[in-house]
């Protein structure tokens, strides 16, 4: 289900003094399979952005294509897009409202009017993918630990089984051991099924990790946008704006300065020690 | 879908009717509301027309959206003209549908009381369109203020509404985002019969409570903890303090309240 985004502009309360630019001009394409990472500072209209996919905002301007259909379009079926794009929030745990975690996460099947069956079988897998224990079904989605609700609002948006998978900064707010936790599952849930997987986020170390693309926001426009490799080896321009590169690219980078030979797009701690042994390596031997 | 709702909304502006200090706003509108029920003829709403007139070119508001603050109560005032149409007894009768009847007094009555609701809206939400919730909040606790003792509680009823004004953005922001959120998980809020539509709100309203409960919960922690106590001997950071501008004001809008008692003798 590629997505194709066209020159598409977005005004808050237009027409009102209140009026914000959010989206201005954005251009791109997602193909099937990609894992796209969307960063940008706060305000940069991430959110904005993401909410055009699934038809929850409709641009002021310009066309959005699903897997073909143009969902600007005021005929659209809105509901079957969403079925097919999952949405998941910033803080999602704040949508939670059910009785019990099963029934919240039920919530999306039921109103895609699946049967019981199979509804209980998409809850419990999503549970399974999410890594929530089946013994908590029963329980008040109140009265569970934030890092859990969170990965329970997650499931209930995969359990309408989306073709594309769009996470608004899942990891926020969360510890470092949660962060990795909710991280690794999008990654395997990526890997297991191949959705187009959009991940928002403000670290640029994460990002790094997993997308294969990267799209650069600033000020409701696309800054940058690229591999990994060729979005991070714009350094000054991503500090220009705010935004920095992931720790270990800028020591690469402070290295070089210093005379030693890395090159200058070193993403992961891996592939940067190979480069500083074999330079180190290379001096003794010398 | 609730951002349409302009009563209560603020319009910055640096105009004469901004900078108006507030109590004396809220005193005008109270007299011209009290002056637009005087009003006995047709002739009488010019009066009215114009003082609105020029309190909307001075302060430059967008007449888009003084009809736009109209625009939710207009059930009621349907409701109302057709009331008052259908159920006045007096003057002769023009039609007959069944047991009801239009008569001459029915129109006239229900005319003067479309046009008596319409200017009310139009003169409060003048006021709160130029008017900060803040100064709006500082005028009326300032007006309450010689009440207080007879146990009106002043300052507690400012500080109230200070909050409300304060929290009512941040709620409708709030349902906004938890209406999105559920709608990404097919939720559908704009169709089916009434049931199922109330039905359907659970699970927006659900977390709006949670979350205003908390907000509640936070701000009276935060509160606490910088040692708020009422309004005894609280100095403020703004002194209000009348000028020339808001005796002017206040001369016109009399000048306007006299014609318009005038205007109860002529006879047309
Ligand atoms: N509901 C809204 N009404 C009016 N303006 C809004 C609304 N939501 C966002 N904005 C404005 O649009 C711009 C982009 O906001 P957006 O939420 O898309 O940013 P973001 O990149 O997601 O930021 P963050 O990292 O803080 O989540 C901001 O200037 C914001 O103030
Ligand atoms: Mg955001």
């Amino acid at each position: 289900m590629p997505i194709k985004v066209e020159n598409v502009n977005f005004i808050y309360n237009e027409g009102t003094p209140y009026a914000t630019v959010a989206l201005e001009n954005i251009t791109f394409e997602i193909q099937d399979e990609e894992f796209v990472g969307i960063i940008g500072h706060t305000g940069s209209g991430k959110s904005t952005l993401i909410q055009h996919l699934n038809g929850l905002l409709k641009p002021t301007s310009g066309k959005i294509y699903i897997n073909g259909i143009d969902i600007t379009d005021k005929k659209v079926n809105l509901k079957e897009i969403r079925k097919q794009v999952g949405l998941v929030f910033q803080y999602p745990e704040y949508q939670l409202f059910e009785e019990t975690v099963f029934k919240d996460i039920a919530f999306g099947p039921t109103n895609l009017g699946l049967n019981e069956e199979e509804i209980k079988k998409r809850v419990y897998e999503a549970m399974d993918i999410v890594g929530i224990n089946r013994e908590l079904a029963d329980k008040s989605p109140f009265e569970i630990s934030g890092g859990q609700k969170r990965r329970i609002a997650i499931a209930g948006i995969l359990a309408m089984k989306p073709k594309i998978l769009i996470l608004d900064e899942p990891t926020a707010g969360l510890d470092p051991k949660g962060k990795e936790e909710i991280l690794n599952r999008i990654k395997e849930i990526h890997d297991k099924y191949k959705m187009i997987t959009i991940l928002v986020s403000h670290s640029m170390e994460e990002i790094a990790r997993f997308a294969n693309k990267i799209i650069v926001m600033n000020k409701g426009r696309i800054e940058l946008m690229g591999t990994p490799r060729e979005v991070f080896s714009e350094a000054e321009m991503l500090e220009k704006i705010g935004l920095g590169v992931p720790q270990i690219t800028s020591l690469a980078r402070e290295l070089r300065q210093r005379g030693i030979p890395i090159p200058q797009d070193v993403l992961t701690i891996e592939e940067a020690k190979e480069h500083i042994v074999r330079y180190l390596r290379g001096t003794k031997n010398v | 879908m609730f951002r349409n709702i302009t009563i209560g909304q603020y319009v910055p502006g640096d105009s004469v009717v901004h900078k108006l200090d507030p109590r004396i706003k809220i005193i005008i509108t109270f007299i011209f509301i009290i002056a637009i029920f005087f009003i006995n003829k047709l002739s009488g709403y010019l009066f009215a027309v114009f003082y609105l007139w020029l309190i909307i070119a001075i302060s430059k508001i967008p007449f888009s959206y003084i009809l736009k603050g109209l625009r939710p109560v207009i059930v009621i005032l349907l409701l109302t003209v057709s009331l008052n149409i259908f159920f006045t007894p007096g003057g002769t009768i023009l039609y007959t549908v069944g047991p009801l009847r239009i008569t001459t007094g029915g129109l006239r009555l229900a005319l003067f009381m479309g046009l008596r609701l319409i200017f009310l809206i139009i003169g409060t939400s003048l006021l709160t369109l130029t008017t900060s919730p803040i100064s709006l909040t500082d005028g009326i606790e300032h007006i309450l203020k010689p009440f207080s003792s007879i146990g009106v509680p002043a300052h507690e009823l400012a500080m109230m509404m200070t909050i409300a004004l304060r929290f009512i953005p941040t709620l409708i922001e709030e349902a906004e985002k938890i209406m999105k959120a559920q709608m990404a998980r097919g939720a559908d809020f704009e169709s089916g019969n009434i049931v199922k539509r109330a039905k359907g709100l659970v699970p927006l309203l659900v977390p709006l409570f949670i979350s205003a409960f908390r907000r509640a919960d936070e701000l009276a922690i935060a509160m606490e903890s910088r040692c708020y106590k009422g309004g005894q001997n609280r100095t403020r950071m703004k002194q209000l303090k009348t000028q020339p501008r808001d005796y002017a004001a206040l001369a016109v809008t009399l000048i306007i309240v006299m014609l318009i008692v005038w205007n109860r003798s002529w006879t047309w």
